[in-house]
């Protein structure tokens, strides 16, 4: 099992699900966040005062999916989020130990 | 003719006249009401067209009866003032708190509504207990006299005098649309030492400044002996004496340009350089949190400056509407103003930049109020927009003081604009209402803008010292007793939780 937490564009929130539906993912968390890579911020001004916002507003989706899920859905999120220009945002996969349903105790692959 | 002249020129002020009024009304606090049939100056000549012209007399005197009915003050007049002191209060509450509650970081947000709320009431009772009678009574050139302190004898048919001859409104009317003057005007200052001020302060400065700063500036340039009294030159050069300083010298003041706004303004200027700057000034953040309410207080200024301005005629006339006119234009051209200016200096046009012209806009037309045409109006206001948007900017960072929310670069800068070029629109030669005679009861043929320009500038100079000193003094005693800003870790977690114990927002 794996975890896909990817940082995307705030618009493209609606592509990303969709194409992840698609997929055979059938669950996701979001998560308003803001942050900076290679994309520039922009300058704000107030009367005199200048501000550089470093930080834009992006979303972060975390995903669990199974390994056989993982191509598939890892190609879903490339796929919808792409815009080509920078600030796209990025893809982490990270490895997980358990996993739980609360309601049943079902575990892993079978709690997904 | 020279003394005319010098006369007319000290009956300039509109406010000063009702002033006046009220001062001959004062003398008769007891007799109230009743204003007594005036035998003096029945001036029936019809000088003033469409103003009915009766002397107010002293209801105590009632001299030679000559058979003339007391002045009654007329509905339209008493409704007009009624409604613009409503809308007048309106202009702080909500109006100033949330044009500059939106300005402030979201944990700051209630401190501003709150100092707002409560710096305009604490002033609406020191004006019912003393501030009205120590500015709108007769004292001397600087402070008025007791003869309305704890309101003695101010009844529902006590009258106050116009700038029309015969013409009165209740002084009641007259009292409490000064009172919201002066409340906005304490309300004004507290945006530029916005959070990081103690409130305690904040509170104890309000009283020492309205009752040294606000009070006697009301009283130098609106207080004199009211119309009636100018019945020959003799009896003007009496009345004249008895008038504030600067109206004496025949300042042009229509609603407030020096005694609200730049009263305010360098009053405010001294709190930001004494409690020092907000903690990371310059380093951190501190864009403003909600520019929604900044608009919205904006709007709800310009709206209720209908009755600061237009109100201040004290009558519904022609007078009144030219005013009403001019608070709708000027602030027009100041948004077009500080907007071209801020899209061509700054590369974008911003919404808080056309919120700032039209108060940028409304400040400088307010001293010329009813003195200056529609297009002496476009042109101060197009002048005050490009102005105070270097006040703002430019002159901030030459002055270096955190002035949180720019008080004195839009009513600092914008109040002296209009203060001086009133003295050059009101000029008949060029569409302003030039000056009247009391006497004459006409204008004053000739007018030296230069002249008035000079006048307009002592004006705005004893206002800078008179005020600045005040404020000065009070901070320094506000220090001494309370101390002027919370402390650091107060002030970084927010005043709305620090101070108030509540917030406005959750997060």
């Amino acid at each position: 099992m794996k975890l896909i937490t990817a940082i995307i564009r705030t618009f493209k929130l609606d592509e990303v699900r969709d194409a992840l539906a698609g997929a055979g993912v059938n669950g996701l968390t979001v998560t308003e966040v803001k942050g900076y890579g290679r994309q520039k911020g922009h300058t704000e001004l107030y009367r005199g005062a200048e501000y550089v916002v470093d930080f834009l507003p992006k979303l972060k989706i975390e995903a669990v999916v199974s390994d056989a899920l993982l191509e598939a859905a890892l190609e879903a999120i490339q796929s919808s989020a792409r815009t080509d220009k920078v600030g796209d945002g990025k893809i982490f996969v990270t490895a997980v130990e358990a996993v739980i349903r609360i309601r049943t105790g079902e575990i892993d692959d079978d709690a997904i | 003719m020279n003394h005319v002249h010098a006369l007319t020129k000290r009956l300039a002020s509109p406010l000063a006249l009702v002033l006046g009024a009220l001062l001959v009304f004062a003398s008769n606090t007891q007799a109230q009401s009743e204003t007594a049939p005036a035998e003096t100056a029945v001036t029936a000549t019809a000088a003033e067209a469409a103003i009915p012209t009766e002397a107010v007399a002293e209801p105590a005197t009632p001299a030679s009866t000559v058979d003339v009915a007391a002045p009654v003050a007329d509905k339209g007049d008493t409704a007009w003032i009624l409604v613009c002191t409503a809308i007048v209060i309106f202009m702080t509450l909500p109006g100033l708190g949330l044009f500059y509650g939106g300005l402030v970081r979201s944990k700051n947000m209630l401190s501003i509504l709150m100092q707002c709320f409560v710096v305009f009431s604490l002033v609406v009772v020191l004006w019912t207990l003393y501030g009205y009678s120590l500015a709108f009574t007769t004292g001397n050139a600087f402070f008025g006299g007791g003869d309305r302190l704890l309101m003695k004898g101010l009844t529902a048919s006590s009258n106050g005098a116009t700038f029309s001859k015969g013409v009165v409104i209740p002084e009641l009317a007259f009292f409490a649309f000064q009172a919201a003057f002066a409340a906005i005007t304490c309300a004004l200052i507290v945006g530029a030492f916005a959070e990081r001020a103690k409130f305690a302060a904040v509170l104890v400065f309000t009283v020492l400044w309205f009752t040294f700063a606000y009070t006697p500036m009301a009283h130098m340039v609106w207080f004199f002996a009211g119309p009636d009294a100018y019945t020959s030159a003799e009896a003007a050069t009496a009345a004249n004496a008895t008038a504030g300083y600067l109206f004496q010298k025949g300042a042009l003041d229509f609603a407030g340009g020096t005694v609200v706004h730049i009263n305010a303004a360098i009053a405010g200027l001294v709190g930001a350089y004494m409690i020092g700057k907000r903690v990371g000034y310059g380093r951190e953040s501190m864009k403003p949190h909600n520019l929604t309410f900044t608009m919205a207080g904006a709007s709800m200024l310009w709206v209720g400056w209908f009755g600061f301005n237009a109100g201040s005629a004290l009558e519904a006339n022609g007078s009144a509407a030219l005013a009403f006119a001019n608070t709708l234009v000027a602030p027009a051209a100041a948004v077009l103003a500080w907007t071209l200016g801020e899209w061509v200096t700054k590369g974008k046009p911003s919404m808080l930049g056309a919120a700032s012209g039209a108060v940028a806009g409304l400040v400088a037309i307010t001293p010329a109020g009813g003195f200056v045409g529609l297009g002496g109006a476009l042109i101060i206001g197009a002048v005050g927009g490009f102005a105070c948007l270097w006040g703002v900017t430019g002159l901030k960072r030459l002055m270096g003081a955190d002035d949180a929310l720019d008080v004195f670069g839009v009513h600092g800068i914008g109040g002296i604009v209009g203060a001086l070029l009133t003295g050059v629109f009101a000029a008949p030669s060029l569409g302003g209402s030039g000056i009247w005679d009391y006497v004459a009861n006409d204008v004053v043929p000739e007018y030296s803008i230069g002249g008035q320009v000079l006048i307009q500038a002592t004006g705005v100079g004893v206002t800078l010292l008179w005020s600045g000193i005040v404020a000065l003094i009070a901070f320094k005693i506000a220090d001494l007793l309370v101390g002027l800003r919370v402390s650091q870790e107060q002030e970084r977690e927010g005043l709305d939780i620090s101070s108030h114990g509540e917030a406005a927002y959750d997060h």
